[in-house]
């Protein structure tokens, strides 16, 4: 059973990792890269590794092996969904915090893994079965699905290699884009073209497996409110959508996952419109948005993790999960009003609390934000009986919350999530008002 | 910084009951303590992660400034050129194990003359001096972990 966890990541949910390792009683090494020695988990971690940088798979597996680890948790972003390196942590004699690297590889191509879900019974958007390779291409499954159409990449994440196309003057040039920002962003540069599903919601559903044909579940989440093709709201359930849809899209899932053997966390996104949901992706990793569902399920999703590697045994029954009241997180991003990252130290905090509250942030006063990683610093999370209750305490944690030093998007947040589009519901993943 | 400075500061604390003080300005700081081994780094690194030869490595560059007993001396650490780990890994000293280690303190090397090896993913990685020149220290015990750009060596 792995006891000594080398934690592959930084910023708030390395902090989140080492927590659920200490609650488990197990030890831990972080890893950090020269600009990020204040990071606060360093101090927390029974030992630390400076390494070059965090994909730089040679230095993080040594660490591991030079410090005696026997597993390694890679968060989320950064090495978390490549292959290669879950491959080169097990077969180093470390357990990968995760799945298979077969599962990973397999769903990380998204063009296979909409083959695999939509023989699995799992409605997907309409769209090319295979990559797209050249423009002509494009154009003849264009005349096929008609537009507007969409193209992605099909090794991409985190909203790039994402171009929408609303007709055929358009198409050449988002092929050529999408093509070139999918190289440069995964190294991959195979596209795809599907339908535009237009005024959508972003549903996703939490699952867990046991790697052997054990699945659960964990509810629905609501990602739609977006800028960017990234995430800033989450909600736990998905709201306002008849529990008889969201229960047979969840059993879905689950059915597909046992078959598949899955191992580990993982969350199947979708499209939703009224009575249809569409296959987006699955992510084969644990989500930012997670606490979310740890919120509503009274679930340790990153222990639960480790249960799973420790036992091969999802360490609780569907039938024991009971998902109670609401949930709501915001991502806090230091970033100013136009979207531009601001780095800077931190002059002043504070916190918001009280029941139902949670901040997950590695902020503290002093600390400097460095400009070299991705700008989310801290994400807000509230918990109430109902969506109404859970609206008013986000009103007031957000009221609450102050960070000096760095532009963030806390009064966008507000006017955000006090907008009645934001109240009622009333929003799809192209809402994004000023 | 202003030498000056820093004796204003040594006396500030004689004159007080502070056992330690650190100053930042930009780029600079420094550290006094009574007593105690001090030092002056370009900025502040993260000490969990320093074992005992990466604080006197840090320590390489930089002057010292100790105070004690009223009287200040400045001591000076290793001044020369700092060869540094390119990698994670296992620092090796000699080609096997039982072997002669490539280079002693004080030993004569030439640019490209193998210093240690470090281990990293069963690769057996030679090191090489960047510099010609003499073996002032070596920083690191042989067999022990280090880490991504932690100095190894320094070259007069």
């Amino acid at each position: 059973m792995p006891n000594r966890i080398l934690i592959a990541n930084r910023g708030e949910i390395a902090l989140r990792i080492l927590r659920a390792c200490q609650k488990l009683g197990k030890k831990t090494v972080a890893i950090y890269t020269a600009v990020d020695a204040n990071l606060p988990h360093l101090d927390l971690a029974d030992d630390t590794v400076c390494v070059s940088h965090y994909l730089d798979a040679n230095d993080i597996v040594m660490a591991g092996l030079t410090r005696r680890c026997d597993a390694v948790h890679p968060g989320y972003g950064l090495l978390s969904e490549n292959a290669a390196f879950a491959e080169q942590v097990e077969s180093s004699g470390m357990v990968f915090i995760g799945p298979s690297p077969q599962h990973i590889s397999a769903l990380g191509d998204k063009t296979a893994a909409r083959k695999i879900f939509s023989s699995l019974d799992i409605p997907c958007i309409p769209g090319s079965v295979e990559a797209v390779s050249s423009v002509e291409e494009a154009f003849e499954v264009a005349a096929v699905l008609g537009y507007p159409l969409i193209i992605k990449a099909a090794f991409g994440g985190g909203g790039r290699g994402i171009r929408k196309v609303d007709s055929a003057a358009g198409l050449a040039e988002a092929f050529d884009v999408s093509v070139s920002e999918a190289e440069v962003g995964f190294g991959r540069s195979e596209v795809f073209v599907e339908k535009l599903i237009e005024n959508a919601r972003h549903i996703e559903v939490q699952v867990l497996g046991d790697g052997k044909g054990g699945c659960v579940h964990l509810g629905t989440r609501d990602c739609s409110v977006q800028r960017r093709y990234q995430k800033l709201v989450e909600e736990c359930p998905a709201p306002n959508i008849d529990n008889v849809c969201l229960d047979a899209l969840t059993e879905k899932c689950v059915e597909a996952m046992a078959k598949l053997g899955y191992r580990n966390v993982a969350t199947l996104e979708f499209l939703h419109t009224p009575g249809e949901f569409f296959f987006l992706e699955v992510n084969t990793r644990l989500q930012v948005e997670h606490p979310v569902t740890e919120m509503v399920s009274g679930i340790d999703l990153v222990a639960a993790q480790f249960q799973i590697a420790d036992s091969g045994v999802i360490p609780f029954t569907q039938e024991s999960i009971h998902l109670v009241g609401h949930s709501i997180e915001c991502r806090i991003l230091a970033e100013d009003a136009a979207g531009l990252a601001g780095p800077g130290e931190i002059m002043g905090l504070r916190l918001p609390g009280g029941p139902g509250i949670r901040f997950d942030s590695h902020l503290y006063v002093g600390y400097r934000v460095p400009h070299q990683y991705d700008s989310l610093v801290g994400k807000l999370v509230v918990h109430a009986e109902d969506r109404e209750m859970a609206l008013a305490r986000l009103k007031q944690a957000l009221n609450e919350l102050r960070i000096d030093g760095i532009p963030t998007n806390i009064e966008r947040l507000k006017r955000l999530t006090s907008d009645s589009t934001f109240m009622n519901v009333k929003f799809h993943t192209n809402w994004n008002p000023q | 910084m202003d030498i000056r400075k820093v004796k204003k500061l040594i006396e500030l604390m004689e004159s007080s009951d502070i056992s330690e003080i650190e100053i930042k300005e930009g780029e600079e700081s420094v550290r006094i303590a009574r007593g105690a081994q001090t030092v002056v780094n370009p900025t502040a690194s993260h000490p969990p992660a320093m074992d005992s030869s990466t604080e006197n490595s840090t320590a390489a560059n930089h002057s010292a400034v100790n105070s004690s007993n009223g009287t200040t001396t400045i001591t000076r650490g290793p001044q020369g050129h700092v060869v540094r780990a390119p990698m994670v890994g296992t620092f090796y000293r000699a080609p096997s194990p039982g072997s002669p280690a490539f280079i002693e303190v004080g030993a004569r090397v030439h640019e490209g003359d193998t210093l240690c090896i470090i281990e990293s993913m069963k690769m057996m990685n030679q090191i090489k001096a960047d510099k010609s020149g003499k073996i002032e220290a070596i920083l690191v015990e042989n067999e022990t972990p280090i880490e991504f750009d932690q100095p190894l060596f320094t070259i007069i």
